[in-house]
């Protein structure tokens, strides 16, 4: 090797993790790392998901050969479905297929290599991709390493409202060259929580059709968000109604608990099937080259859980179990801010979505509750709402208050 | 909108056409003999019990915790296969200079020690190769390190058709004549496709000429324990190149001796020259996974970590593996007797030296052609077979077929 490797900067927030785990403060709290925890602060092994892990265990007719490399089928074509509904026309005219993948990430991964070869020309390292200022960070490098050379950012996150820069996200697509690549999340933005409503929903992909946009969603949450697969699924499910052919990388690590088994799809809606063959034939071999075949286990357990219906009902059981945490936490905590008359405007709590919440607390703020407070969260002010309990959510409520008095 | 109007379709790999060729054939004894598992006497991929235990031990036992892991995998998994690898009393883990990265099967091991050599390697950011690989080797190993960006691939010479053996003379011949520092692909044991390995004596005067022009090996243990039945044994030549002081990678796979092949389990060994390096290296490391598949999957992890901490296990497991070698050993001399009997002329001592999953038989391709067509009994069109697709119920018909394809006139 070269006698001088430099070290690569760590990413922020596993470095926050350690410093959390470092701390021995009696009351230290972690907002920082993307999972579920239940109210003890615990990791949650879905109930439905331990019932369908023994089953297979049980089950001596299973093959334990490597899965084909494009995945397990009846999990790929249960996860498109699941993204686009049982009655997706798109999928009755043969026209959606799947790629199991390692995770959201490996979804995204299979996606910007193919769309790097193979969209707008060969090999066309130059088409830019527009991600969400601010965005999750991982975006920037998956799309990097891929090739392209021109990564952009949208307007999004408008600090000053705390919402939704509908305007500037509108204004940056119009701007956008032709066929440019747009990462969309479907629902649940990371880092901050702020969706667009259906009516901007409707306004965005208008500009992507006029445009000729690529549309490449990435849907972490699907029922996390709201406890709705359905809602969770509206904008993915509008835009394939518009008539648009595109890509949505989907994983299943969150809604299904499934984190260290690495559970993903990306899912490919392509104009006939015809088009659709010969991009999954090209997934295929760009699959190859990476992670040959993907892992079963995971796959399997989703799969199992979305083709009966009694397990799809308890899990989407389970999953709401989930989505109410986290909707109780948001409640808690705006209503223990406003009882404090905590400087400021605390809607956003609960109008956003998901696991993460960009508080608003700026960098000074952001400090004081991590080196006074022990609370850990991102220097964007991004917390996990998961990490908050009815055990610590007053500790953190009367925190964020000092932070916001004290500290500008 | 139509995004992806131009896209050509990619033809079918010689497995994928392989494979739907016998799909397609009806006949009552067609045998396929080109598959990538390891299969025991029923024809079901080789799960040593020890491994089924523990899987199912798992099952049922709820203390894998449900949080992501760290991109490099799980540390006690890393930690046991490479002492696996190395020995647990290798100078390169006691002055601890070596990285070891839990990767998503061999391939995603090559994939990874591909990306980390393309960007550091050398000083510069240009390096793309040269790159060697052995002649023949498995397709897909070309296919990953060009994705990789590794621009110069080569060749050396490894197998001789003629001689159904290797040709070490011009292996080494070629090894001294490429440009010095190439990377150069080995086989640590149960080469693919040919099932012949370097002895120990050759391996000691290649590791003589990868000193003298500073090659750097990257080493390939796809099964190690199933090529010889000895894991010491099959993970010598890595061992031996580490005694030298030498820096390498090697990709490791725990689908065959593990019987864990739908769990994707692999490991990138780097041992490097100095501990100065590994801090440094394994950022790199990190932040290449990131992107790749951000981190693996690890309930098979899990089990080989189990497995080779716990030492009835460790001993459970080896007798497995052992056994499932000895089958095979006892098919290539079932295979070469039967071939006697028939009145094959051929040589075929090199069917009981070679060892692990695959064998070359040397016939060409009409034979091959032959089998497929006219006996039903696929094998790739090189010549070679997985040994372990062959059992008591197909063994006659299976020799007689060879016999058959040697001796018709075209």
């Amino acid at each position: 090797m070269a006698p001088a490797v430099p070290q690569a900067a760590p990413v922020a927030v596993f470095k926050l993790t350690a410093d959390f785990r470092e701390d021995s403060h009696p009351k230290k709290v972690n907002l920082g790392v993307g999972a579920y925890r239940t109210d003890d602060c615990q990791p949650w092994v879905l109930p439905v998901v331990k019932k369908v892990e023994r089953m297979i265990c049980e089950d001596q007719s299973l093959n334990h050969e490597y899965l084909p490399i494009l995945g397990l089928p009846e999990f790929r074509s249960s996860a498109s479905k699941i993204a686009l509904g049982d009655d997706s026309p798109a999928i009755k005219e043969q026209r959606v297929g799947g790629v199991q993948s390692l995770g959201g990430t490996g979804a995204l991964k299979i996606g910007a290599e193919f769309l790097r070869r193979w969209y707008n020309g060969t090999n066309n390292t130059a088409t830019p991709v527009y991600v969400s200022a601010p965005t999750w960070e991982n975006h920037n490098g998956v799309f990097s390493d891929a090739g392209f050379k021109d990564i952009r950012p949208y307007r999004y996150w408008d600090a000053a409202r705390r919402g939704l820069d509908l305007t500037g996200f509108l204004e940056d697509m119009e701007k956008a060259p032709e066929h440019s690549i747009f990462v969309l999340h479907a629902c649940a933005h990371n880092p901050t929580g702020t969706d667009p409503s259906q009516e901007e929903w409707k306004k965005i992909a208008d500009v992507m059709k006029r445009k000729k946009l690529f549309v490449f969603f990435d849907s972490a949450y699907q029922g996390f968000a709201s406890g709705s697969l359905e809602k969770d699924a509206w904008a993915i499910r509008f835009f394939v109604s518009e008539g648009l052919e595109l890509f949505c990388a989907q994983s299943f690590s969150k809604n299904f608990g499934l984190y260290n088994e690495r559970v993903g799809n990306l899912t490919v809606v392509a104009k006939d099937g015809d088009n659709l063959n010969r991009v999954l034939s090209q997934m295929e071999k760009i699959v190859r080259t990476i992670w040959s075949n993907p892992p079963s286990q995971g796959a399997r357990i989703v799969a199992k859980t979305l083709t009966s219906p009694e397990l799809f009902a308890e899990w989407q059981g389970n999953v709401k179990t989930m989505a109410d945490r986290v909707l109780l936490m948001r409640s808690e905590l705006k209503s223990k801010l406003l009882a404090m008359t905590t400087p400021g405007t605390w809607e956003h709590i609960t109008q956003q979505i998901g696991m993460f919440s960009f508080t608003g607390l700026n960098p000074k703020q952001v400090e004081y509750m991590i080196k006074e407070k022990h609370i850990y969260l991102m220097a964007s002010g991004r917390i996990n709402m998961c990490g908050l309990t009815t055990k610590n959510i007053d500790y953190v409520a009367e925190s964020i208050h000092e932070a916001v008095s004290k500290v500008q | 909108m139509r995004a992806f109007l131009d896209t050509p379709a990619v033809p079918p790999t010689q497995q994928a056409r392989l494979l739907a060729a016998f799909s397609r054939d009806a006949h009552p004894d067609r045998v396929y003999l080109a598959g990538g598992e390891h299969l025991n006497e029923e024809g079901k991929p080789t799960i040593p019990p020890i491994v089924s235990q523990i899987k199912q031990q798992m099952g049922t036992d709820p203390t894998l915790i449900p949080e992501y892991p760290s991109a490099l995998g799980l540390p006690e998994f890393s930690r046991r296969a490479t002492e696996l690898a190395l020995g647990r009393e290798s100078r390169a883990i006691t002055e601890n200079r070596v990285l070891g990265v839990q990767t998503v099967g061999g391939a995603g091991a090559v994939r990874l020690g591909a990306e980390l050599l393309r960007r550091w390697y050398d000083a510069s950011s240009s390096w793309r190769g040269p790159v060697l690989l052995s002649s023949p080797c498995d397709e897909s190993l070309a296919e990953i390190l060009e994705a990789a960006g590794i621009g110069e691939l080569r060749q050396y010479q490894f197998w001789d058709a003629e001689r159904c053996g290797l040709c070490v003379e011009k292996l080494l011949e070629d090894l001294k004549e490429c440009p010095e520092q190439s990377v150069i692909v080995l086989s640590a044991s149960a080469h693919y496709p040919t099932g012949v390995d370097l002895s120990q004596e050759d391996w000691k005067r290649v590791s003589e000429v990868m000193l003298m022009r500073r090659h750097f090996p990257f080493f390939l243990m796809p099964a190690q324990g199933m090529c010889k039945g000895d894991i010491d044994q099959d993970a010598w030549p890595v061992r031996h190149c580490v005694s030298l002081g030498m820096e390498l990678l090697c990709a490791q796979s725990f689908s065959h001796n593990f019987g864990l092949y739908g769990d994707r389990v692999g490991h990138l060994l780097c041992v490097l020259r100095e501990n100065s390096l590994l801090l440094a290296v394994q950022s790199q490391a990190e932040k290449l996974v990131r992107t790749l598949w951000s981190c693996p999957s690890v309930g098979g992890a899990h089990v080989v970590a189990t497995v080779l901490g716990n030492p009835a296990h460790f001993v459970e497991w080896q007798a497995g593996i052992r056994g499932a070698v000895e089958r095979c050993m006892l098919v290539r001399e079932s295979l070469r007797e039967k071939l006697r009997l028939l009145g094959s002329t051929g040589q075929w001592d090199h069917l009981i030296k070679q060892g692990g999953l695959y064998c070359s038989t040397g016939l060409n391709d009409q034979q091959v052609e032959f089998l497929a067509k006219r006996r039903h009994v696929y094998i790739l069109p090189n010549g070679c077979l997985n040994i372990s697709a062959i059992n008591s119920r197909n063994l006659d018909y299976v020799a007689e077929s060879i016999h058959m394809a040697l001796t018709s006139p075209f």
